[in-house]
C-alpha cells in the first residue's frame, strides 16, 4: 500500500518520540484507539502513554503549557484539532511563543510545534473548514511551515521538531489521504524538479525544452490543484509553467522563485485562504520589488466564509478553472 | 534577629528601588510605563524568604518586587528601566518583560499561567522537587486562560502555586466591578487548596507560604495562596482613581512599619544605610551604561 501524507507524519512524530525522550505530544482526544480527529497520533499513546497527553478543550491552555515546558527544555508537540480553533491559542503564539527568545535577550530557546489541520472541501462549514494561516503570516519569530505531498512531509515536521524557535505547522485537511509523489514517477514523470533546502525544502518544477510563460507560486493542498491547472494549461493552451512550491510560508526566501519570475516575467500565486491581504499579497508585492517589469495575478478563496452546502464551497474555494483562467489572462491569451 | 532583619531589608530594598524608580520618571530618565510594587512589599519578601532556589518563577507586569526578592540584580533591572544594553534583556524587554535565571514575567495577563503550567510539568517529570509559581491579580481572575490552567494543573497534579495579590483593584477598576462571586471559589471548583490572608505583616504571609509551597511540593497538586493587601501607588503612572481619604486608610497597613516594629532602631537605620547606596548605585551606574542598537544584532 502506498505511503500517504498521515502515515508520513505519524510515522515521524514516532520516530522523533523514539529517539528523543523531551519529544511530547498534547492534543485533544489524541489518545488510541481514536488516535487524534485526523488520526496523525494513532498508535502513539500507545507506544508512549508517559508523553502522550490528551488535554481538556482549552486551546490556549495546550498551547501555553507547551510554551512552558519549551522554554524549560522539552520539545512539545502541541495538535490543534481544527485549525480554526488555532485563533483560541493566538495570543501563546503571538505575545508568549514568537517573543520570548527575542524579548529576552536570547537568554531563551523555545522549540515548539503546533500542527494544526486546515483547509476546506470536506463540507464540514464555515469554523472547521477554514485556511487561517495567513493571520499568522508575518509574525516575527515565528515560523509557518506548510506540508505537500511531494517530498516526504515527515521530514518537514522532523525538521521543525528540531528548530529551537516555534514553528506552526499547517496540515491540509485533504492531503492526509494523498498517497506521497515520487519526482520522476507518475504524475510528475515529465517534470525536471529542483529542490531548495532552507531546511523545510522547496521545488521548482519545469517541463524540460519547453520555454515557460508563467510562475506558479502555491504551497500545501493548492499545488495538486496548480499542478492539474498547469497540465490543463499544457494540453489546451501550450502554455507551459513553472511551478514553484513552497513549504515555509514565513518567513520566506525569494529564491527560487525570483529566479523562476526572470523566466517568465508572469507570476500567478495559488492559496485557499481569502483572497484579501494573504499571503499571495505579500508574495507578489516583495517580487515586484524584485523583479523588473512582473505582471502578477493572484487566485485565493472569496472574501467570505466557507459555506457548508458543496456548491457554495466549490464556488468559494478557488477551482483549477480558477487558476486556469487566471493564467491565461496573464499571458494574455 | 538576622532574620527578620533580611526580611525588613529585602521589602526596604524594593520600596527605596520603586521610590527612586518613579522619581527617575520626571526626571525624564525613564520612558514607557511602570507598575511599582509600593504597599506590596510583604507579600514578595515573604514568599521568597521560603521559596526554593530552584523554584521557577513566573511574574506579571507589577515585576521589579518579584524578581528584587528573588534574589535579582538591582542594577542590571535598573539598567533595563532604562533602556541600556546592559539592562537584563538588553533593553528588549523593559519594566514587564524580564528573565534571569529561573524568573520570567511576561505583561499579558493570564497569559503567563498555562505557561508555568507547563514550567511546573517539566520539574514534575524530571522529578526535580522544584515547584513553578507564578504570581497574578485580582483583575486577572477575569482571564479565561487562568481556568483552562486551573484546570489542567489539577488534572495533572502539577507543581504549581497561584500566588494570588489581590491590591482590590485592577488598573482603575475596583474588584466588585471586575470579580463576580467569591476568589476562593474559583479555585475550590478544581479542588485546589487556598492559603488565605489578609495582612501586611510579612511573617504571617510567609507562614502561609510555607505551608501551601510544602503542599505543592509535596506532589499533591497545585495551590493557591491569596494575599489581600493594597498598593499605594498609582496603578502605573498617574492613573489613580482612589480619594485621598482612601489612600490615607490603606497607607495604615504598610509592611515596613509593621515589621519595624521588631526591630531596633539601629537595625533600622543600618537597614537604610546598607540599602541607599545600592539603589544609588544601581541608577547611576545604569544611567553611565550604553543604549542598545540595532547594529548589534
Ligand atoms: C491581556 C491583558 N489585558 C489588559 C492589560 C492591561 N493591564 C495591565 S495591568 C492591568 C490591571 C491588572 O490588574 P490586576 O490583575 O489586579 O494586577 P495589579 O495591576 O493590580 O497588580 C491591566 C488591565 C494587559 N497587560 N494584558
Ligand atoms: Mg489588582
Amino acid at each position: 500500500m502506498a505511503v500517504t501524507v498521515l502515515d508520513s507524519l505519524n510515522h515521524a512524530l514516532d520516530h522523533a518520540m523514539d529517539t528523543d525522550s523531551r519529544v511530547y505530544l498534547l492534543g485533544e482526544d489524541i489518545l488510541d484507539p481514536y488516535g487524534g480527529a485526523f488520526k496523525v497520533t494513532r498508535g502513539l499513546s500507545t507506544k508512549f502513554p508517559e508523553r502522550v497527553l490528551t488535554t481538556p478543550i482549552s486551546e490556549a491552555g495546550i498551547v501555553g503549557v507547551a510554551n512552558g515546558m519549551a522554554l524549560r527544555g522539552l520539545r512539545p508537540v502541541a495538535e490543534i484539532m481544527f485549525g480554526d480553533f488555532v485563533t483560541l491559542s493566538a495570543d501563546q503564539l503571538v505575545n508568549h511563543a514568537a517573543k520570548f527568545r527575542w524579548m529576552y535577550n536570547d537568554n531563551v530557546r523555545l522549540p515548539l510545534v503546533v500542527r494544526t489541520p486546515m483547509g476546506g472541501r470536506r463540507g464540514y462549514g464555515p469554523t472547521h473548514s477554514q485556511s487561517l494561516e495567513k493571520l499568522f503570516l508575518g509574525v516575527p519569530g515565528l515560523k509557518v511551515v506548510a506540508p505537500n505531498a511531494l517530498g516526504n512531509p515527515g521530514d518537514l515536521l522532523l525538521a521543525a521538531i528540531a528548530e529551537e524557535d516555534p514553528v506552526l505547522f499547517v496540515e491540509h485537511k485533504l492531503l492526509y489521504t494523498r498517497p506521497l509523489l515520487e519526482p520522476g514517477q507518475g504524475e510528475l514523470a515529465d517534470y525536471e524538479i529542483q529542490e531548495f533546502s532552507e531546511p523545510y525544502t522547496s521545488y521548482v518544477l519545469r517541463i524540460p525544452n519547453y520555454a515557460p510563460c508563467l510562475t506558479i507560486a502555491t504551497y500545501g493542498y493548492n499545488f495538486e490543484l496548480a499542478r492539474a491547472a498547469a497540465l490543463d494549461l499544457m494540453m489546451e493552451h501550450e502554455a507551459f509553467c513553472e511551478l514553484v512550491l513552497f513549504s515555509q510560508l514565513s518567513p520566506f526566501g525569494l529564491q527560487p522563485l525570483a529566479a523562476s519570475l526572470r523566466r517568465t516575467g508572469n507570476l500567478l500565486t495559488v492559496e485557499e485562504g481569502t483572497l484579501s491581504l494573504g499571503w499571495g499579497a505579500e508574495v507578489a508585492a516583495r517580487c515586484v520589488e524584485a523583479v523588473e517589469g512582473l505582471r502578477v495575478r493572484r487566485v485565493a478563496a472569496r472574501d467570505l466564509p466557507v459555506a457548508n452546502a458543496k456548491s457554495l464551497e466549490d464556488a468559494i474555494l478557488p477551482s483549477v478553472q480558477d487558476i486556469v483562467n487566471a493564467a491565461l489572462e496573464l499571458v494574455g491569451r | 534577629m538576622s532574620d527578620y532583619f533580611s526580611l525588613y531589608k529585602t521589602m526596604l530594598l524594593i520600596r527605596r528601588f520603586e521610590e527612586r524608580l518613579l522619581a527617575e520618571f520626571s526626571t525624564g530618565k525613564l520612558v514607557g510605563t511602570t507598575h511599582t510594587y509600593i504597599g506590596q512589599e510583604a507579600d514578595a519578601a515573604g514568599i521568597f524568604s521560603v521559596a526554593g532556589a530552584d523554584d521557577v518563577i513566573f511574574s506579571n507586569h507589577r515585576c521589579h518586587g518579584h524578581f528584587l526578592a528573588y534574589g535579582g540584580d538591582p542594577y542590571r533591572l535598573a539598567a533595563e528601566l532604562m533602556g541600556r544594553a546592559t539592562g537584563l534583556v538588553g533593553g528588549r524587554g523593559g519594566s514587564q518583560h524580564i528573565q534571569w535565571r529561573n524568573f520570567y514575567s511576561n505583561g499579558i495577563q493570564g497569559g503567563i499561567v498555562p505557561v508555568a503550567t507547563g514550567m511546573a510539568l517539566v520539574e514534575k517529570a524530571q522529578k526535580t522537587g522544584n515547584i513553578a509559581l507564578v504570581f497574578i491579580g485580582d483583575g486577572t481572575l477575569g482571564e479565561g486562560s487562568l481556568y483552562e490552567s486551573l484546570n489542567i494543573a489539577a488534572l495533572w497534579t502539577l507543581p504549581l502555586l497561584i500566588v494570588l495579590e489581590d491590591n482590590h483593584y485592577a488598573q482603575t477598576t475596583p474588584s466588585e466591578k471586575g470579580v463576580a462571586g467569591s476568589m476562593t471559589g474559583r479555585f475550590a471548583a478544581f479542588g485546589i487548596p487556598v492559603w488565605e490572608r489578609e495582612t501586611a505583616d510579612v511573617l504571617e504571609v510567609r507562614l502561609a507560604a510555607t505551608e501551601a509551597i510544602q503542599r505543592v511540593r509535596s506532589g499533591a497538586g497545585p495551590a493557591c495562596l491569596l494575599l489581600h493587601t493594597y498598593r499605594f501607588s498609582a496603578h502605573s503612572k498617574g492613573d489613580d482613581p482612589r480619594s485621598p481619604e482612601e489612600l490615607t486608610r490603606i497607607r495604615q497597613f504598610d509592611p515596613l512599619n509593621v515589621h519595624a516594629k521588631r526591630l531596633p532602631s539601629a537595625e533600622i537605620e543600618q537597614a537604610e544605610t546598607e540599602v541607599a547606596p545600592v539603589v544609588n548605585d544601581a541608577f547611576a551606574r545604569a544611567d553611565a551604561d550604553p543604549f542598545p542598537s540595532l547594529r548589534d544584532y
